[in-house]
């Protein structure tokens, strides 16, 4: 009995979350004149117009190229930033350790709206700004003190008899470090890898104020539907289902850590 | 794990340091110093004092985005925390259903902020949007655009269908790591569903919950992007939080001195609620002695 309500439960769940998607999945398979004439559950004029229209238009297709390309730059300076400092957290008392922590934490608290204007300034009096890395190095603000808490959570379970085997085997820190450490904590590096990717692909504020043309997101670049002659729903439609399909592969891939992922390796 | 005290581990941390000193410290600096400091253009400054934090400290337009905004996530906190334990309870454990389910939660957290609420106002407009016709086909007056209650809902159940999974998924993975043993053991003191819940499941969840209650705290109290797409803030005022008068403020109307004064001050808000939950969680670390 508790088995059948418990499936109620999640089936209800689960319709509340898929059916606001499934209707712009709908919109983006119609045609704008059915679109707003007439109200129906199934495009009636199956196209598939719209998601021509993104991919074989440059300043559609950019977007996608310029997100991906800031996305991967950031996961990679987080985490590269991130493993040794969690390693010192997680191993060495050190003078400040824990105000440095939360002081790092702090970061991941700041409003991007509090930055954005001093960042824009920033990038700009450096030359950076309209640049990949720009929006990846802006980005580390709240991905790299996620990296190292969700890093530190994970080497905390890992015991410290494996460093210290190590080192009497003769193993050097760095190549301990690879050898050996990292293979311990691999699902913890996805993990990290898998949050960095997830807030700095959802994030706007911060890279639409960064970029102008070169560097311009896929996120940005929607809202110009919205303002050109008329409304393009059935292209804002599609180009919304696209950039849902990244973050779906993903979590596909990662889909047995998630749970412990966002419980930051500390259950 | 007792650590062992070495202070060159500072080493290792200053990458990090480094990092975050370019993206953090330097900007937030130039917030201090726009905060002090008065202009009339042509980049000319001469020192303010401590004239815009009285300014805003005084000013009914604060005040009262800090109201909406402090009532915005006392109502998503109360609406997500309970749905997102009561959905993790009723989550299969193991086995092809648990990842279909996993996947599927996990879809709207992945979705970019602008397109939640993109998907949310199309979805909520009375001529194209499901929700919306179907509202109006039942006679129901729905319109998020013109009334204050229609905005508030919408924003609301936007953010909860956004982020319940989020806490379903933290308080999932804490039911995890309950042993069988201790519901065998429950079962035998013929503890009712109650009793497990209250003095197994929630006492082991405790520690995720804390996260996930830090985390949506913190993140309800920037929100900019998905409000902004579907309301823009309206109608008038009704649905401006912090993040967007802050943004109207410093990038709309240029105001840098009080739109400086107001981000260190939101800022500090923000810092001293999280400095209580941090230290709680870390306090409960330590007694459970991990």
């Amino acid at each position: 009995m508790r088995i059948k309500g418990s499936a109620i439960v999640m089936g209800l769940y689960l319709l509340f979350l898929l059916v606001p998607i499934y209707w712009l999945v709908n919109m983006s398979l119609k045609t704008n004149t059915e679109i707003t004439s007439t109200f129906s559950l199934f495009p009636n004029d199956l196209t598939f117009a719209n998601y021509v229209t993104i991919l074989t238009d440059p300043s559609w297709y950019n977007g996608y190229i310029n997100s991906m390309i800031y996305v991967s730059m950031n996961v990679v300076i987080s985490l590269t930033v991130a493993l040794p400092a969690a390693y010192a957290f997680s191993r060495y008392r050190f003078m400040g350790d824990k105000h440095l922590f939360f002081w790092l934490l702090t970061n991941r608290m700041a409003p991007p709206a509090v930055f954005a204007l001093p960042f824009f300034q920033l990038y700009s009096s450096v030359g950076l700004f309209d640049t990949h890395i720009a929006v990846a190095l802006a980005h580390c603000l709240f991905n790299v003190p996620l990296a190292v808490w969700i890093l530190e959570g994970f080497m905390r379970g890992v015991p410290k008899e494996i460093d210290e085997t190590a080192y009497i085997d003769g193993y050097s820190f760095p190549r301990f470090f690879v050898k050996i450490f990292l293979p311990l904590i691999a699902s913890g590096v996805g993990v990290a890898a898998f949050f960095c990717f997830m807030f700095s692909w959802v994030e706007l504020l911060l890279s639409r104020t960064l970029t102008a043309t070169h560097a311009k997101p896929i996120a940005a670049t929607m809202t110009r539907t919205v303002s050109a002659s008329g409304m393009d729903w059935g292209v804002l439609a599609a180009a919304g289902v696209l950039t849902i399909v990244p973050g779906a592969l993903v979590i596909y891939f990662v889909r047995n850590y998630i749970a412990k992922g966002f419980a930051l390796g500390r259950v | 794990m007792d650590k062992t005290q070495n202070n060159k581990a500072w080493f290792l941390v200053l990458p990090v340091l480094a990092l975050v000193a370019f993206s953090a410290v330097i900007p937030l600096m130039t917030v201090v110093n726009y905060s002090l400091q008065d202009t009339f253009g042509n980049n000319e400054f001469f020192w303010a004092g401590l004239e815009w934090f009285e300014d805003v400290l005084d000013s009914d337009r604060i005040k009262d985005a800090l109201g909406r905004q402090i009532l915005f996530t006392g109502i998503i906190l109360a609406i997500e925390v309970p749905l997102g334990i009561f959905v993790a309870l009723n989550m299969p454990k193991k086995g092809f259903w648990a990842s279909f389910c996993l996947v599927l939660m996990a879809l709207p957290l992945l979705i970019p902020f602008n397109v939640v609420g993109t998907i949310w106002q199309i979805f909520g407009r009375v001529d194209i949007g499901l929700l919306g016709h179907t509202l109006a086909a039942m006679g129901v007056d729905y319109n998020y655009t013109n009334d204050v209650f229609d905005a508030w809902a919408t924003v609301i159940i936007m953010d909860v269908w956004h982020w319940t999974s989020l806490v379903a998924l933290l308080s999932y993975a804490g039911l995890q790591s309950i042993p069988e043993a201790y519901y065998q053991a429950a079962k035998i003191d013929q503890a009712g569903r109650l009793a497990v819940f209250r003095y197994i499941e929630l006492p082991k969840m405790q520690g995720v919950l804390l996260i996930a209650i830090l985390l949506r705290f913190m993140d309800s109290f920037m929100i900019y992007t998905e409000p902004f797409v579907v309301t823009g803030g309206g109608p008038g005022n009704a649905t401006t939080f912090l993040s967007i008068d802050l943004v109207k403020q410093a990038i709309g109307q240029f105001d840098l001195g009080p739109a400086a004064a107001f981000s260190l001050i939101y800022f500090l808000v923000i810092l001293l609620i999280s400095w209580v939950f941090y230290t709680v969680m870390t306090n409960l670390d330590k007694r459970d002695g991990v």
